[in-house]
């Protein structure tokens, strides 16, 4: 008796499950296995579309602000102010209007913006369509026009600088940062200076300061930085003329809340970046709906193994029940016997799973695929583990609810009769 | 006296293959501390009507008093919970859980009542295990035991909640003498010493015509109320 005392009891409900669990498992084993893979595959897969995801995320943000605040394209009204007048018939030709894409008033813009709780950084930005000339080689291309430092907090530039140092941009007001490619198909060295001309005609001779790398090398092919008055001057225009403002906040996939707000407040045109890259955002639906599916589909089968398994026993059971029932069970109790048994089997499972999952997300990490992406991008996701572990347990306790009450609505009477 | 058992026109009716009137108009009546004994031919109603009277059977027309109390109707959480508490049951096979030890098969209904902790559950076990000379045996899973040595571990099960009623259908029927003998003298000092009543089904004349009474079924009527 005074061991029996130290021993931790459980409800006889549960002792009963726990007793029929441990008298098959073998089978219990190959079932938590079975279930083991669903929760893996779940956690593995899903972690992978983050993981992609967010790197996808990464890399946009790196060229895209969370807001764009722009002139909207105005579209040409009739002239004639007066439709209602029926006997007049108006001929209109709609067209984009050439007009000012000018914002009025920039620094009061971004100091409004600022004070919105969650922005975190908010620049002009104009961008200007260039060719850059040496000797007698010449490229096209874009450059942006900028407070090199408020674009260097948003997009971090510095990280991507393989030559000289974006500073220099800050001390050099005719300097030019490019991409590699540029320099490389120019034959340019930092240093050196460059012709630069605009649409306009308008040529300036600029001095490369710095050189950048990025992952897109159509964007090194193309791409620099100058600073935001050489920018005005290519475009002939004044030191307040600027098309755009660029808004970064605390958390990217909030950002649309705020364009309602900046709208409002500025009274020009803001968009976020999900309408601004609506294809990215395609893409990234699709990904989500095929490795969710895919999952749907392997949790299913785990499911269907453990009610398989919770069918058998009861099943085999059925004796069992019935004697139970006839010393006083209630039916609660006997679907709390087999879905104790499901949730035992489960749990096992789904903790093996998360175990697994976990292996196979260090392992793929570890893959190195190069190119823009360097290691795959899959990551130890805490909040897909976790989501891992409630699908497994609800998958469970629904795969083991079916037949649990099964069991409870066992009627001892026929089951006596037709021993 | 105290009437522990009393049924009122108890009709069952069967409706497959064809309708059929397995129990007619039963009434009867038991006293506390009686050992009775059913009798009847094959097919008479006896099991039938053993099932009603242990509430696992609810499809019946009639009415069943336990100590005083309208069972009929209630609901089927309730009648567990009086299955457990106040009817001990035994059947003609054993029905004990294979997974288990012998202990732990006559713990389980205890378990369940909840009424007295673990160790002292365990050590009523042990006391009906002695009453039934089986004390032995109380660590052996239940399927290593002789059929004869299994059928009495069901009777301990059926005792350890000390129900008000034991209800048998055919305990002996797959007994030796040998042991028909054991169960029929716990039969009776139960009933005697400890109050306990007893119904059982029985094939066995002399077995029947030792308890305190018999009953006599046949077409599903009672012809005899042995007294
Ligand atoms: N589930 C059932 N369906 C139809 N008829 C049944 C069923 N159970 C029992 N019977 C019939 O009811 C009668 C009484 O059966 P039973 O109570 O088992 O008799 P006994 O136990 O006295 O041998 C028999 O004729 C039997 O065939
Ligand atoms: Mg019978």
């Amino acid at each position: 008796m005074s061991k029996t005392a130290h021993k931790i009891h459980l409800n006889v409900d549960l002792e009963i499950a726990f007793t029929h669990v441990l008298a098959k498992k073998k089978q219990t084993i190959i079932v938590a296995f079975a279930v083991a893979i669903g929760i893996a595959a779940f956690i593995f897969l899903n972690s992978l579309v983050v993981g992609f995801n967010r790197d996808s995320d990464a890399a946009l943000f790196k060229s895209t602000p969370h807001i764009r605040i722009y002139v909207d394209d105005k579209i040409s009204q009739s002239l004639l102010q007066d439709p209602s007048s029926k006997t007049t018939s108006v001929i209109v030709n709609p067209k984009i209007i050439n007009e000012n894409k000018k914002l009025l008033n920039p620094a009061q813009i971004i100091e409004q913006i600022k004070s919105i709780e969650s922005v975190t950084t908010a620049t002009t930005w104009l961008n200007v369509n260039v060719f850059y000339n040496n000797g007698s080689s010449q490229l096209n291309g874009s450059s942006s026009g900028v407070d090199i430092t408020e674009a260097n907090a948003m997009f971090d530039i510095q990280s991507t600088i393989v030559e000289g140092n974006i500073q220099n941009l800050v001390s050099t007001p005719n300097g030019i940062i490019l991409g590699v490619g540029i320099a490389e198909n120019l034959n340019i060295k930092t240093d050196d200076n460059i012709s630069v001309v605009s649409p306009l005609g308008i040529v300036k001779i600029m001095k490369v300061v710095g050189l950048f790398k990025t992952s897109n090398s159509v964007v090194d092919k193309t791409k620099s930085y100058m600073n935001l008055s050489i920018a005005q001057q290519l475009m002939a225009q004044g030191p307040d003329y600027i098309t755009d403002i660029y808004v970064n906040t605390k958390d990217s996939d909030k950002a649309v809340q705020y364009v309602s707000t900046i709208k409002s407040i500025t009274g020009y045109n803001a968009e976020d970046w999900k309408e601004a890259n609506k294809s990215a955002e395609a893409n990234k639906k699709t990904r989500g709906v095929m490795m969710g599916s895919i999952s749907i589909i392997i949790l299913i089968v785990a499911a269907f193994t453990i009610y398989n398994i919770v069918n058998m026993t009861v099943k085999q059971k059925m004796q069992d029940i019935a004697i139970l029932k006839a010393q006083g069970f209630a039916g609660k109790s006997v679907v709390k016997i087999f879905i104790t048994e499901a949730m035992i089997i489960g749990s096992l499972g789904t903790f093996m799973g998360m175990v697994l999952g976990a292996i196979l997300i260090k392992a793929l990490s570890k893959v190195y695929i190069g190119g823009d992406k360097g290691y795959f991008p899959i990551h130890f996701e805490p909040q897909i583990m976790l989501m891992g572990l409630m699908v497994g347990l609800f998958v469970t306790l629904i795969a083991g609810y079916i037949p649990a009450r099964g069991a409870a609505k066992v009627d001892p009477v026929s089951i006596f009769r037709n021993l | 006296m105290n009437s522990i058992l009393k049924a009122e026109n108890i009709t069952k009716f069967f409706y497959t293959p064809v309708e059929f009137k397995a129990l007619n108009d039963v009434a009867f009546e038991v006293q506390q501390g009686e050992f009775v004994s059913i009798i009847g031919k094959s097919g008479s109603g006896k099991s039938t009507l053993l099932y009603i009277l242990s509430t696992m059977d609810t499809e019946y027309g009639g009415k069943i008093y336990i100590d005083g109390n309208l069972i009929t109707g209630l609901n089927q959480d309730k009648l567990a919970r009086l299955r457990n508490s106040s009817i001990g049951f035994v059947f003609q096979f054993h029905y004990l859980l294979p997974e288990f030890s012998c202990l732990k098969n006559i713990m389980i209904p205890a378990l369940k009542l909840g009424k007295y902790s673990r160790e002292e559950i365990e050590y009523q076990a042990y006391e009906k295990l002695k009453l039934l000379e089986l004390e032995e045996q109380a660590l052996k899973p239940a399927s290593k035991l002789s059929g004869g040595q299994q059928q009495r571990i069901a009777i301990a099960r059926a005792l350890i909640n000390d129900p008000k009623i034991i209800m048998c259908d055919e305990p002996t029927g797959n007994l030796d003498s040998k042991n028909t003998e054991i169960v029929f003298n716990i039969f009776k000092r139960i009933s005697a010493e400890l109050n306990q009543t007893i119904i059982t089904v029985t094939h066995d004349n002399d077995f029947a015509i030792a308890s305190d009474r018999v009953i006599e079924m046949q077409d599903g009527k009672i012809i005899n109320h042995g007294h």
